[in-house]
């Protein structure tokens, strides 16, 4: 079996002279899910849309399954894609799509009753056309359409997207579950919360670069310790008594502090300060949660600075 | 359970055959309602020309070979349509990207569908034939003036008329493939053999160029009597410039663009 299943080798895709996707590697391993997370517009289904074929790079290459995708002879029977739910034909019934799929890969199209009830769409809903259907009833079939193939890859586009509490718990069963049949999983998401749980893996791509990449524990190791003062001792103390300290802080989106350094010694600038603690630990997915703020905000400071700088030469 | 294992890793990694893929895009154009009611209206149309000329006609037209020419003209106001949509309507529903996701050799996928509309252009035929024969056998005669007889057809005019619906039917989907957009297709697909017919028309100069280029001018014919050589040139010339170059810019179109 091979080792890695999707392999991005420094893809890069430029649009209008601008790097949209820029150097962007990673390798996705038989029996695990791997999270592709970024904000909006940092580039995640451009990579994707590389690595399945439709879209050419600029530069870098892609291989599925050991070969660039569009050598694979019959991708539909490896390989189970959702790039967009939305993208399908409005005036098609939702159990035609499925059987459209079936037949064009060789795979037996009697088995679309069985997998729209897998994918929990109900039998009246299949008789229905795409049109009625709602965003999350879309994602559903568009997953059941990528499992037509029986594959052992799968590359979804933010399957959660439009699903309710009760979808996305059931997706991320049925993702784990693949993942755990020795399948491989690529899922994008720009919300941390979805991938988090079942995510092996975490590739964070801000700006069209990857900004971090590693197993869950590999990242939330640096993550810092969360702390947080009373209420009424307030922030400005705290931060105070623990810049005394010599300690790095930075401020957390919530209220508190991502403090570089062990629990015990922020515990003991705290105490060194005088200020009340109502929170004190490792941030776990706090610091992971920094770092996705701090991607999304260095996109909107970015944005921000630029006319500031115009205002500065204006003035000289 | 142990014949479809031993069979499975071939079957997957099977490369789909045109066969199947043609099946697939002919399935498309009739699982959606518009497609659907698309090619009835088509049936419909021819219908409609056949049943006026032969219960409305004049004394000399009754007859299966008008009904077959009247027919043919009308079906192939929508034919053109249809190839236009085969291709298109994965543009504008977005489903190439799930059709290239699944066949990304993207040239076969225009080849399939090259071959489906060459499949609904020989259906036309045999619907054509079909609605005129019942209505000559209804209501047909013999020309008194002319002699020529309620049945009477030549059997390379028939052929003509399978070769008018390909060519027209090619047309659409070289123009369908080359614009990519339903609607903008379709008018070029009506708008284009007028303006360029006029244009002919308007310069003296260019009067002879028109047999030669106008899509009228020198396709029609074939559904109307056996042609000279001098006609037969002039199919060629008209199908290379109105089916062939289309289809040519449409192939890189089709491999190079992005799909959205």
């Amino acid at each position: 079996m091979l080792d890695a299943m999707i392999e991005s080798h420094g893809l890069t895709k430029r649009l209008g002279g601008r790097a949209i996707v820029s150097d962007v590697t990673f390798t996705c391993r038989p029996g695990t899910v791997t999270g592709f997370l970024g904000p909006n517009g940092a580039g995640k289904t451009t990579t994707m849309r590389m690595l399945c074929g439709l879209s050419d790079p600029d530069a870098g290459h892609a291989e599925i399954l050991g070969v660039n995708y569009r050598q694979l002879p019959n991708p539909g029977r490896r390989v189970g894609i959702l790039l967009d739910a939305s993208a399908q034909h409005a005036g098609r019934r939702g159990e035609e799509v499925l059987t459209l799929s079936a037949l064009t890969i060789g795979a037996d199209p009697a088995k679309v009753p069985e997998l729209l009830d897998r994918v929990g769409l109900p039998k009246r809903a299949a008789r229905q056309r795409l049109k009625a259907y709602s965003l999350g009833m879309r994602q559903r079939l568009g997953i059941a359409a990528a499992l037509v193939g029986d594959p052992e890859v799968l590359i979804l586009d933010e399957p959660a997207n439009g699903l309710d509490p009760e979808g996305m718990r059931w997706m991320r069963g049925l993702l784990r579950d693949f993942a755990d049949r020795g399948g491989t999983v690529l899922l994008s998401s720009h919300l941390l919360h979805e991938v988090e749980a079942v995510a092996d893996q975490l590739v964070i791509i801000g700006n069209g670069k990857i900004v971090a990449a590693g197993t869950r524990e590999e990242l939330l190791s640096g993550g810092g310790t969360l702390v947080r003062p009373a209420a009424d001792h307030g922030d400005d103390r705290l931060a105070r008594a623990l810049a005394d300290a010599g300690l790095t802080v930075h401020a957390h989106p919530d209220g508190g502090f991502i403090v570089e350094a062990e629990p015990d010694d922020v515990g003991r600038a705290a105490l060194a300060g005088g200020v009340a603690l109502s929170r004190l630990g490792p941030s776990e997915s706090a610091g992971l949660e920094q770092l996705f703020f701090d991607l999304t905000s260095s996109d909107a400071s970015a944005a921000s600075a630029a006319p500031a700088n115009d205002l500065q030469e204006a003035a000289r | 359970m142990s014949a479809t294992t031993i069979d499975a890793p071939l079957a997957r990694d099977t490369r789909p055959g045109y066969a199947r893929l043609i099946r697939i895009e002919l399935r498309k154009m009739y699982d959606t309602r518009a497609g659907f009611w698309l090619l009835v209206t088509a049936v419909l149309l021819a219908g409609l020309a056949a049943a006026l000329t032969i219960l409305t006609g004049s004394d000399t037209g009754r007859n299966f070979s008008n009904a077959m020419d009247n027919s043919t003209q009308a079906i192939n106001f929508l034919v053109p349509v249809v190839g236009i949509l085969l291709v298109t309507s994965e543009w504008s529903q977005r489903t190439a990207q799930v059709t290239f996701t699944l066949v990304p050799r993207r040239e076969r996928v225009l080849v399939a569908k090259v071959g489906a509309a060459v499949l609904l252009a020989l259906a036309a035929f045999v619907v054509t034939i079909a609605l005129s024969a019942v209505f000559t056998a209804i209501g047909g005669k013999e020309s008194i003036d002319t002699g020529q007889g309620a049945w009477e057809i030549g059997g390379d005019v028939l052929l003509q008329i399978a070769l008018f619906n390909v060519i027209s039917m090619l047309i659409g989907v070289g123009l369908g493939a080359a614009i990519l957009l339903s609607a903008p297709a379709i008018v070029a697909a009506f708008v284009l053999p007028v303006g360029v017919s006029l244009i002919c028309e308007l310069i003296s100069s260019l009067d002879d160029v028109a047999n030669w280029i106008g899509q009228g001018e020198a396709l029609s014919p074939l559904s109307d009597h056996a042609l000279s050589g001098t006609e037969w040139g002039r199919v060629v010339t008209a199908t290379l410039l109105w089916a062939a170059l289309p289809l040519a810019v449409g192939l890189w179109r089709f491999v190079k663009s992005e799909v959205r």
